[in-house]
């Protein structure tokens, strides 16, 4: 069986790839390039196209089913029209599949099963990258502000800490935003 | 009503969703009890399979596609209903500076008959000298940017599923591929067209409107489901949607307006651009500019008011281009996904009848399905 994935972050299609590998699917193919999407998929002639919600592409696949005498007509999108949780689910994780000719239910819904979870997975791997991102910029940013109090109020690293740790507590707000209203502060007393 | 009620509604970074966005924006639902959120999104089909599976409450949808999803068309059936329209045209047809050259030369090019002539005499001579077909883009094939390519080019005796390419691609896209000599022309909704023309590499051929004199072209779109499930919410949306689209049409606001749909999370497109379509003055070539009033209407003479005889029309569309069978049952089904009952319920406006027309062919009105398809040389006939 022949898969094709289309989708324009090569993390998240190499993610699925190994997962439908490693699940014994040995005929995998991504597409990253939107570009002449048709040739490509009219070349490799899958039996099930896996594609991003988000992908402004899924139109054009939409017109080839229609029109198309070159690549046999889709049987179904999702796993079964009445199949509204499979339905749901991978609308909710962001994949869209579509099953270009008549396969057995049983393996198109482990097959979407498969890319739910991946989908899923990439996106905590997203959230957690975003997450790491910000905590290196707030440690940063406090990193700053303590210098500037150090140096200002001739502190030490501890007592300037403990400074802004109180200051925060009184406003009850975060230590960072204590630290940046520091580094602004300071900015226009330049 | 007790509290605001939280509706998600679906929308494609479009001009012609002002009404919807303007609604949002100024606070007209908010005085309705509606607390709008609305999600901006890539493709139609996405936002036909969120609005089907009930991730949204309404959605800015084609009314071709709205009547294709409740005859199952292309897809899995789910039945919608538009209780009002949000615009009226709005497209126009673009070819490239080389095709635009090519045509030229055949003779003047200022009437769709004409174009569409000279196209036919194209296709001929490309075929007989061996090159490619030519290779259209357009935005959905339930659409009426599809219609209207079709129309015009069968008006000049070019068939278009059979001597020329017509392909999907996203707006965005179109653009790029027409500069790279991949597309020869496309149809689509503003801004691309101008994008195409400003960035030297399109001419503007014709506004959709010299094509149909007024088509549907975007329609507030519900499952029927929660359409019947809550009339007073539906009535609130349509009366917020009413006053967006006139706060759109009244000329003191148009600075205003621009400035809000150029915004990042609205259209995302330069506000100068944004004006230029909601005045119906667009640039069509490097010297040349044209004004049509018509060329997207938003609100203004009850254009709001959904007529079913407008889902009637784009049925016999679909039936001309082969996309359905006909039957008397499926003919009902698509003229019920237009709900005037719905709109009159929460507003009070003046039933204004007008034919959707064509620049040539036979006219729709008060004719049988087959009597009108038989009035055209290409396409199906019952």
């Amino acid at each position: 069986m022949k898969i094709v994935i289309v989708d324009e972050s090569p993390i998240r299609s190499l993610i699925l790839e190994e997962g439908l590998r490693d699940a014994g699917f040995t005929q995998v193919e991504r597409i990253g390039e939107m570009h002449n999407l048709l040739k490509h998929i009219y070349a490799s002639d899958p039996d099930v196209i896996l594609i991003d919600l988000e992908n402004p592409s899924r139109d054009t696949l939409e017109q080839m089913f229609q029109v198309s005498r070159a690549v046999r007509r889709p049987i179904a999108m999702f796993v079964d029209q009445s199949d509204t949780a499979s339905i749901q689910a991978s609308v909710d994780a962001g994949v869209s599949a579509y099953i270009v000719d008549g396969l057995k239910k049983e393996r198109i819904k482990s097959i979407l099963d498969l890319c739910v979870s991946r989908f899923n997975a990439f996106s905590k791997l997203q959230d957690d990258l975003d997450q790491a991102k910000s905590d290196l910029e707030e440690r940063k940013t406090i990193e700053r502000a303590k210098g500037i109090l150090m140096k200002a109020k001739k502190l030490s690293e501890e007592d300037a800490y403990k400074m802004m740790r109180g200051a925060a507590m009184r406003e009850n707000k975060k230590i960072v935003e204590i630290a940046r209203s520091v580094i602004t502060a300071a900015e226009m007393f330049k | 009503m007790t509290g605001e009620a939280h509706v998600k509604i679906g929308f494609i970074p479009l001009v012609d969703a002002a009404a919807l966005l303007i609604a949002a924006h100024k606070g007209f639902a908010k005085a309705e009890g509606l607390d709008i959120e609305l999600i901006r999104e890539a493709s139609w089909a996405n936002i036909r399979d969120k609005l089907a599976i009930g991730r949204f409450d309404a959605a800015h949808l084609l009314a071709p596609m709205a009547v294709a999803s409740t005859l199952g068309l292309g897809h899995v059936r789910v039945p919608l209903v538009a209780p009002m329209n949000l615009a009226m045209n709005g497209n126009a047809i673009a070819v490239s500076t080389a095709l635009y050259a090519e045509l030229a030369a055949e003779g003047e090019v200022a009437h769709p008959a004409q174009t569409a002539r000279a196209l036919a005499k194209l296709v001929a001579r490309r075929r007989a000298e061996g090159r490619e077909p030519l290779t259209f883009g357009m935005t959905f094939p339930f659409s009426m940017h599809n219609y209207q390519l079709r129309y015009w080019m069968a008006e000049g005796g070019v068939d278009p599923d059979e001597d020329l390419r017509l392909i999907v691609l996203p707006p965005p896209y179109m653009v790029e591929n027409l500069a790279r000599g991949q597309l020869d022309g496309f149809c689509v909704g503003a801004p691309w067209s101008s994008v195409a023309v400003d960035a030297g590499v399109g001419v503007i051929l014709h506004f959709g409107c010299e094509i149909f004199a007024c088509a549907p072209e975007k329609v507030l779109a519900l499952r029927e489901s929660f359409a019947d499930d809550d009339h007073s919410l539906v009535a609130a949306l349509i009366r917020a949607l009413d006053r967006g689209a006139a706060f759109v049409d009244e000329p003191q606001n148009l600075g205003e307006v621009s400035q809000i749909l150029s915004r990042p999370e609205y259209v995302g497109v330069d506000a100068e651009i944004i004006r230029r379509v909601l005045t119906g003055h667009l640039r069509v070539k490097a010297s040349d500019e044209r004004s049509d009033a018509n060329y997207l209407i938003i609100g203004r003479d009850g254009a709001m008011r959904p007529d079913p005889r407008q889902a009637e029309w784009i049925y016999a569309q679909m039936l001309r281009w082969g996309q359905t069978r006909h039957s008397p049952e499926m003919a009902d089904r698509a003229k019920s996904v237009l709900r005037p009952d719905l709109f009159d319920a929460a507003i009070d406006c003046a039933h204004i009848q007008r034919e959707i027309g064509a620049f040539a062919g036979p006219s729709f009105g008060g004719r049988s399905y087959a009597d009108y398809l038989a009035g055209f040389d290409i396409g199906q006939r019952l």
